[in-house]
């Protein structure tokens, strides 16, 4: 099934020939694959929630359990950090529109800027890091900087993939090998993205009012 | 077979490598983790028999011991240092690699692509680095017998602070720990690829006119383990990070101030082991399903076959299925009796637990009115269904026992939870994989299995695993505590070995007697009879296709589903069963 989500990302047969019948029982002949890869994202961020909600539940339950809580200073950074995560999703989106607009070129643009946004925010969350070290504050230091480190790496080894995607189909824009059977491939790439924004702005809420 | 859109089929690969060690192929990818189980499976019960036999005979001196173990055997004798790690390594091998892995990543592997009319699943790649990374946790956990220290001893749950203080706890306690902690890490990220896969699976790649409600109950009972499995291992996953950190980082996430561990005190602070047991039993209630829910889906599949009658209601039973799997995300509390809590929320868990209850009846209920009035085939399949249906009941009452909280404070320590989890989740599993191996093992290997053997190694299986089992249940009563090494220092206990002796030796019997499902295994594939395509004369789609498959299953065709999963003897058809893929 050349060209499909399925077949270029992770190398599916299991999705049949669009005209076969299948997709959900339903008859439906078109779109099972994309619907496998859409439920297949949906199904990866209810683990990625479940993670960080596990993380999230021992947050609260360590931050009230005694008194050597001492709340974590937010780097400046981080504020522009996530400025650049919104910045770049909101670039997604833009880019989004243009595909479905036939201008190529602009999606190019945009998707490349989101890329390079994405890659920015993780050389900004090493800096934080850096600068939190620099305060004498380490994963050790007490809980509150365990948790910080903890949930921002976590955020981070997330971010490595979705930078990783956004990396492959903008390699495969700038190749001229975007065809349609990747739009699910963009489609899914994005809403990871966005997901990974909400976290983000999840836990800079979190470090902000309970820190 | 009728109703098919005939297309052109893929071709399978033709290097070794490719087709059968980083296979792409569900069937491949759910042979090597049934043999992966297998393995395991062996290497979990040989040690068993070593703790059996230590407990019984414990002056005993055993040469091999020693070789093995210089140091935990020292002289042939057992310290009870290297029993507690062949405890820890016998439950977690036998929880991790052979009930999580051979009942769904197994069959559900082969078979769930077939009953719903696929051609694979949904992401193969991600099935095969699923697969793999299964295999390196293993290597990585079977690891830690051979490193300095060796093998862990703070049990399956790994419960801190004896987990996360490192090698001052005691031998195994250093890099044994850390791999069992990086293999269970890797080990949850496997489970959730898997989990993936299985769900994008059944929802989209069901074939025309398999709904919902026309799936066969293994695929909604693989669904439903694969949902569970998502949402647990990935909170196994942050505790085992965090687990990590406090041993390797110096956090104090489960470690409490003030702890003292060989005179020493440790720089720690503030941290909770109760933290741990929540987030450890929030995934490990759930995986109590994960390994029964696909025993009660093969066990429903072959109750139907074999007694030639639908399934006694269908709809209650994908309820019930469904309604264990959500409340067994609201019990984790009731393995926590002892740990200390609020009576309050002892009481909560306690109820929810007991209303585990009412699903567990319903599906108890239908078999056995699935059974009623059915023309029963006595295959060597078919008994080890009703021996699943048996192990499911007794086992599930004594669970009834310990969810409540007044007698789970004084059972909790004992042995009549040893006898409760390896009846429920133990063997009672292992009866939905044998059912399952006899049952699919014509259409996995095209051949069939002996049945005279079979039968054998059942009635031996069945009648040993409950003089293991049930004798349990009186020793807690009696007050036998769990996790000892040696009872001999213990004059109360004078009375209770006897029984002791006697559950060893037909753990022997019993173990000894797999061996002959070991040579029906093998030589069967070799030499056994020519399987049919439709053995059993069942309804579902794997018995459609030859046996054993082609490489993409129907050949380039694609079924049309007319029928439900278990119309046996329907009045007025032809034969006493319809195909589902028969025309309408």
């Amino acid at each position: 099934m050349p060209g499909s989500i399925t077949t270029d990302i992770v190398g599916g047969r299991g999705a049949p020939p669009a005209t076969t019948g299948f997709g959900g029982g339903d008859g439906d002949s078109r779109g099972a694959s994309r619907r496998a890869s859409i439920t297949g994202l949906l199904v990866l961020l209810a683990a990625s929630v479940m993670l960080f909600a596990a993380f999230t539940s021992s947050f609260f339950v360590r931050r009230g359990l005694s008194n050597d809580w001492v709340d974590t200073p937010l780097p400046p950074i981080l504020w522009i950090n996530t400025g650049v995560l919104v910045t770049s999703s909101i670039a997604l989106e833009l880019a989004r529109a243009a595909l479905r607009g036939g201008r190529r070129v602009a999606f190019n643009r945009y998707w490349t800027g989101a890329t390079t946004l994405g890659a920015l925010f993780l050389g900004g969350q090493y800096l934080a890091w850096r600068q939190l070290n620099d305060a004498g504050i380490y994963l050790a230091t007490n809980p509150s900087s365990s948790f910080f480190f903890v949930l921002t790496c976590a955020h981070a080894v997330h971010l490595l993939g979705g930078v990783s995607a956004l990396g492959y189909i903008d390699v495969q824009a700038l190749l001229l090998r975007l065809g349609p059977g990747k739009r699910t491939a963009v489609d899914i790439s994005a809403y990871f993205w966005h997901f990974l924004d909400a976290i983000w702005i999840f836990l800079m809420a979190l470090f902000f009012f309970w820190g | 077979m009728s109703s098919h859109i005939v297309h052109a089929g893929h071709q399978a690969p033709t290097g070794f490598i490719r087709r059968y060690i980083f296979s792409l192929d569900h069937k491949v990818i759910g042979i090597q983790y049934y043999f992966l189980a297998l393995f395991s499976v062996f290497l979990g019960m040989g040690l068993s028999l070593l703790m059996r036999y230590h407990m019984v005979y414990p002056d005993a001196k055993v040469g091999w011991f020693e070789t093995l173990w210089p140091t935990g055997a020292a002289g042939g004798i057992m310290t009870p240092e290297l029993y507690l790690s062949l405890l820890t390594m016998h439950g977690t091998i036998m929880v991790f690699f052979v009930l999580t892995t051979a009942p769904q990543s197994g069959f559900g592997n082969y078979f769930l692509p077939i009953q719903i009319g696929a051609e694979d699943m949904a992401f193969p790649v991600l099935n095969m680095l699923s697969f793999w990374a299964t295999f390196l946790a293993l290597v990585v956990m079977v690891a830690a017998f051979f490193v300095p220290g060796g093998a862990p001893l703070s049990g399956w749950t790994a419960y801190p602070p004896l987990s996360a203080v490192g090698p001052l706890a005691g031998p195994g306690e250093g890099l044994g720990q850390t791999l069992w902690v990086f293999s269970i890490a890797i080990f949850s990220g496997a489970s959730l690829m898997g989990a993936i896969n299985f769900i994008a699976t059944t929802i989209d790649l069901r074939c025309k006119g398999m709904s919902m409600m026309r799936l066969p109950l293994t695929c909604w009972s693989w669904f439903v383990t694969a949902i569970l499995g998502l949402l647990g291992f990935a909170v196994l996953l942050a505790a085992g990070v965090l687990l990590l950190l406090d041993r390797m980082a110096g956090t104090s996430f489960f470690l409490p101030a003030g702890l003292v561990v060989n005179d020493q005190i440790l720089s720690h602070k503030g941290g909770s082991p109760l933290l741990w047991q929540h987030l450890f039993w929030f995934f490990g209630h759930p995986e109590v399903y994960i390994a029964i829910l696909p025993g009660m889906g093969v066990a429903s599949q072959l109750l139907s076959t074999f007694a030639r009658k639908p399934i006694f209601g269908y709809r209650a039973m994908v309820y019930a299925i469904l309604g264990i799997g959500f409340l067994g995300f609201f019990v984790w509390g009731h393995h926590m009796f002892m740990s200390g809590m609020n009576p309050y929320s002892a009481m909560a868990f306690s109820v929810l637990t007991m209303s585990i209850g009412v699903p567990s009846a319903i599906k108890t209920f239908n078999w056995i009115g699935t059974l009623w009035g059915g023309r029963i085939r006595f295959d060597t399949a078919m008994l080890f269904a009703l021996g699943f249906v048996s192990l499911f009941v007794t086992g599930g009452i004594s669970g009834i026992f310990l969810g409540q909280p007044a007698l789970d404070l004084y059972f909790h320590d004992t042995y009549f939870v040893v006898g409760h989890f390896h009846m429920i989740m133990g063997v009672a599993a292992i009866f939905g994989m044998f059912a399952g191996t006899f049952y699919w093992f014509p259409k996995m290997f095209g051949r069939m299995m002996n049945e005279t053997l079979g039968k054998i190694h059942f009635y031996l299986t069945f009648i040993g695993v409950y003089a293991i089992f049930t004798p349990m249940h009186f020793l807690g009563i009696a007050g036998n505590p769990r996790r000892y090494a040696d009872f001999t220092n213990f004059e109360f206990m004078g009375k209770l070995m006897p029984v002791h002796t006697f559950m060893t030796w037909a753990a022997i019997l019993t173990a000894t007697a797999q061996i002959i499902f070991v040579v029906n295994l093998v030589w069967s594939m070799m030499r056994g009879k020519k399987a049919p395509v439709n053995p059993w004369e069942a309804t579902t789609l794997e018995w459609t296709i030859p046996s054993p498959p082609p490489f993409d299953n129907f050949a380039g065709k694609h079924p049309v589903v007319n029928h439900g999963p278990y119309e046996y003897s329907v009045p007025g058809a032809p034969k006493d069963y319809i195909m589902q893929s028969d025309p309408a």
